[in-house]
């Protein structure tokens, strides 16, 4: 064996050093974050609402307003970024405009989170005076969203085949109509692949919500689901402090004795969600896309 | 090979052998150019289509069959120029007035890969109607079974009419395609190589197919297929590069053909 | 027959509920695309003129902002002028940015390499779904494992309070390199086989073609990565804050309490007054950040648009 194919071994074996070195990290975060997270991961947890100074606390209104706030972000951002997607990658042609716009979106695409956070303090907090609350942390999710889902459903869109958009055409439908009733439909598995994996970014942001949503979970009576009243957990105008915010907070400035229990506990509820939503996003594409195609 | 002198005599274009009267014709073109950019793709190109007939339109790959083809209802919009009239039913329906969602109702198109939407048998046949505001029942269910059995797929998929069209063979589905076309009542029936996808069998029972549509319809079919043209046509237009080269009844194009270039290409000895 | 072709004539000129349809679609659409344009403007405008009220409304040069190295806002420096330096959050930011992308690069490319050069199958099955899942956990929780994993480490090792830019660095390091790695194999996927079968012909070993080949022709798509990685690094912000110490001081070395932009912003936003010094130097940052995060979206096209030259 001469010189080179020898170095040539020892800087594969190198790359192999590395990429093991990769996977362990991982194998590292997520052991660390369940062995110590699971154990204080029981059903009173889940259920029951934080406290502040004593032991005992739980996640369950921090939870049920992460999901509250995904929810409400996905509900309005998905009509705007499937119009945006729609026009992008159906009706623009290649020219300043859009090329303008293309732009616009990678920049807010790549804009810090924070910053979009501020923005959403600047003109829904304060502007439209709607306070720390669910209404602005969702339209301020929306925003934080709105590039990353646009682009997903402009990737599903673009991978049906033309030959459907020729077969409504030659119908005498409109290209608007052969759009949303048959390459919408026909990249639907592309397209709720798409948004679970945007939910699991946006069931994990804190940045942006905590000058939006606020850093509070007041108490909520689950008995009274009428969205006006104020501490309905329907309502849009009360402080919702989610997982990811609280994870945050209780870190910075929690002083409950069980501390480190509750903030690694919250870690491993907000991974695993995490978790299932990557997880169930490859699986209800496949899911869908059986569906569609199945012999029924 | 041996009256090539005789042929080379002759115009080296030659259109019609026939003259069909004016209530006769349901599709002409008239100075027709159709350009990509600046690329001149067609031109030389005015013919007549018959009333229940069926016309092939063949020639060798890039010759403009598809070209012209699309631009007979206006499916070449915001893709080429079109310059030039199309008569159907002698209104000219290549100017910016005419509605282009009724003109493609009327002169219907069946692509060269079958193309099923996502969606049941059934909505797939329907679909179009139901987006004009057809809804009632009744209605929709016998347009379905007249046109499938038009297309002649109704036994096969009678029984599933809810299963996805995606589920079907290549020959099945270019016969549910065939039955979307026909839902919205066209008279015209434009195909590019409708059969390419199809393996042998399927393509018999499509051309048997076409051959009942004719009673009803205007056909006009793209193919590369010389025997498909010469068993199922009644006139042939021969393309090469972009021009409409000899169109003359499909007998005559086949045996006797005035040109030399159409002898040479379905001889097979072109290029 | 003339009659008849009138009365098609006019039903086909008719305008069809069909081509009004077209056009209602169309122009929603259209409206849903330039709603978000509207909003990166007015992000832009908004946070703008926030942050330049410092300067222009409160009188603050540009260069005590940035050069002043004092971070108090609403009191004076010995000196007398306002202490509005925000240097040492710069300082911090760009330090731990880069410090986490000379970390990580290395990695990132040699785990890229291996998933696409050496062993695509593992690479595929195992590395492909990890960086996935890393790319997926959220920045809080890397914040959380920071603080109770990373910095007792820092303490343990370096000695002082384990809070400070060496912290800040190990946990963006873990960040950034998914984002980097998976940006790296799109990269390598797209240098053309034959480029690979050619040198290896010429009798190049597996490592010279890796090396003076394959990472050659794909280093336009590995730099736009390493610049993807820095601009998530530079605006990360709970993460960074939560290790760094948030001490608004110049750093004096890698384990000394300091802080970057984000977790000056972070932390402060809540306890200012709108319209106050204090919170017009905060948006000040803020705009610090949309400037950089706007630069690096202009070094990334420019990146491209060299690479794209070069094909
Ligand atoms: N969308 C397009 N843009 C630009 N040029 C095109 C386009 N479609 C076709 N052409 C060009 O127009 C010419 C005619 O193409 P056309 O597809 O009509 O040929 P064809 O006879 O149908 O060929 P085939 O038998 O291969 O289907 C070719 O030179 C082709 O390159
Ligand atoms: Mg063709």
């Amino acid at each position: 064996m001469n010189r080179t194919q020898k170095q040539s071994r020892f800087a594969i074996a190198c790359l192999k050093a590395v990429a093991g070195f990769v996977v362990l990290i991982l194998a590292f975060l997520i052991g660390y974050i369940f062995i110590t997270g699971l154990p204080n991961v029981s059903w009173h947890f889940l259920t029951s609402p934080a406290k502040a100074f004593n032991a005992g606390g739980g996640i369950w209104i921090q939870l049920f307003n992460s999901f509250y706030l995904l929810v409400l972000a996905m509900i309005i951002s998905l009509p705007i970024a499937l119009g945006a997607a729609i026009y992008l990658n159906e009706y623009a042609t290649d020219n300043w405009f859009t090329a303008a716009i293309k732009t616009s979106i990678e920049i807010l695409s790549s804009l810090p989170s924070v910053v979009v956070g501020l923005f959403g303090f600047l003109l829904f907090v304060v502007q439209f005076n709607y306070g720390f609350s669910i209404l602005s942390g969702a339209l301020t999710l929306t925003i934080f969203n709105l590039p990353l889902l646009t682009r997903n459903i402009e990737d599903s869109l673009a991978n049906v085949s033309d030959d459907q958009r020729q077969g409504g055409l030659g119908l005498g439908l409109s290209k608007y109509e052969t759009i949303i009733h048959i390459v919408v439909p026909a990249s639907l598995p592309g397209i709720i692949s798409g948004i679970i994996l945007c939910s699991g970014r946006v069931f994990g942001e804190a940045a942006a919500l905590i000058y939006t949503a606020g850093q509070s979970a007041p108490a909520l009576n689950f008995m009274d689901w009428n969205p006006f009243n104020i501490d309905s957990p329907l309502s849009p105008l009360r402080p919702a402090e989610t997982l990811a915010v609280h994870i945050w907070k209780i870190n910075s400035e929690g002083i409950m004795p069980d501390l480190t229990q509750v903030s690694s506990g919250s870690a491993a509820v907000l991974v695993l969600a995490i978790l299932i939503f990557n997880l169930s996003a490859r699986f209800v594409g496949r899911k869908v896309f059986e569906r569609m195609t199945s012999v029924k | 090979m041996q009256n090539t002198t005789e042929l080379n005599n002759k115009p080296k274009r030659f259109i019609y052998d026939f003259n069909p009267e004016e209530t006769e014709i349901t599709m002409q073109t008239k100075d027709l150019e159709i350009y990509y950019g600046k690329n001149l793709a067609m031109h030389n190109a005015d013919l007549k289509f018959k009333k229940n007939t069926i016309t092939a339109l063949i020639g060798p790959s890039g010759s403009g069959k598809s070209t012209f083809l699309r631009s007979l209802n206006r499916m070449n919009d915001g893709i080429a120029t079109v310059k030039g009239e199309i008569l159907y039913q002698g209104v000219n329906i290549n100017q910016p007035k005419i509605d282009v969602y009724e003109v493609r109702r009327r002169i219907g198109m069946v692509f060269q890969r079958p193309n099923p939407f996502a969606k049941s048998i059934y909505d797939n046949v329907t679909f179009a109607l139901q987006r004009r505001g057809v809804h009632d029942k009744k209605t929709l269910d016998r347009v379905v079974e007249t046109t499938l059995k038009q297309a002649a797929v109704w036994d096969q998929v009678k029984d599933s009419l809810n299963k996805s069209a995606l589920s079907l063979s290549g020959g099945q589905a270019q016969r549910v395609c065939i039955a979307r076309a026909l839902a919205v009542q066209p008279d015209v029936l434009l195909l590019d190589e409708p059969a390419s996808a199809l393996d042998p069998v399927s393509t018999q029972q499509l051309e048997t197919t076409l051959r009942e549509l004719k009673k009803d319809y205007t056909i006009i079919i793209v193919t590369h297929n010389m025997q498909q043209a010469a068993r199922l046509s009644d006139y042939t237009v021969f393309f090469n590069m972009g021009e409409a080269i000899e169109y003359n009844k499909t007998r005559k194009v086949f045996t006797r053909p005035k040109v030399q270039m159409t002898d040479d290409y379905v001889s097979g000895n072109f290029g | 027959m003339i009659m008849e072709n009138q009365k098609l004539a006019k039903q086909l000129m008719k305008k069809s509920k069909t081509a009004r349809y077209e056009r209602f679609g169309r122009l929603l659409s259209l409206s849903a695309l330039l709603l978000i344009m509207a909003i990166v403007l007015g992000i832009i405008v908004f946070v703008a003129s926030k942050g330049l009220g410092t300067f222009f409304k409160d009188g603050i040069s540009f260069k005590d902002f940035f050069t002043g190295t004092l971070w108090n806002p609403g009191t004076k420096t010995p000196s007398g002028q306002q202490a509005v330096g925000a240097l040492p959050m710069i300082v911090g930011s760009f330090l731990v940015t880069i410090l986490a992308a000379l970390l990580s690069t290395p990695f990132a490319i040699g785990t890229a390499v291996y998933m696409t050069e050496i062993s695509p199958k593992r690479g595929a099955k195992i590395l492909q779904p990890v960086t996935e899942l890393l790319v997926g956990i959220p920045s809080v929780v890397y914040g959380f494992i920071g603080l109770s994993v990373v910095v007792p480490f820092v303490r343990n090792t370096f000695g002082g309070s384990g809070f400070g830019i060496l912290s800040g660095t190990f946990v963006l390091f873990v960040m950034i390199l998914p984002t980097i790695v998976s940006m790296t194999v799109d990269s390598l996927k797209g240098v053309p086989k034959f480029y690979r079968q050619a040198s290896l012909a010429l009798g190049a070993t597996k490592w010279q073609t890796i090396w003076k080949v394959v990472l050659r022709a794909a280093t336009p798509g590995i730099l736009t990565a390493v610049v993807f990685g820095m601009a998530r690094a530079f605006g990360e912000a709970l993460a960074v804050q939560m290790v760094i110490g948030n001490a608004a001081l110049m750093p004096q070395n890698l384990t000394s309490p300091a802080s970057t932009l984000t977790s000056v912003l972070t932390a402060g936003m809540g306890n200012t007054v709108m319209g106050s010094l204090q919170n017009d130097a905060l948006w000040s940052l803020a705009l610090v950040l949309l400037v950089m995060s706007l630069f690096f979206n202009l070094v990334v096209h420019m990146i491209g648009r060299k690479g794209a030259f070069k094909k």
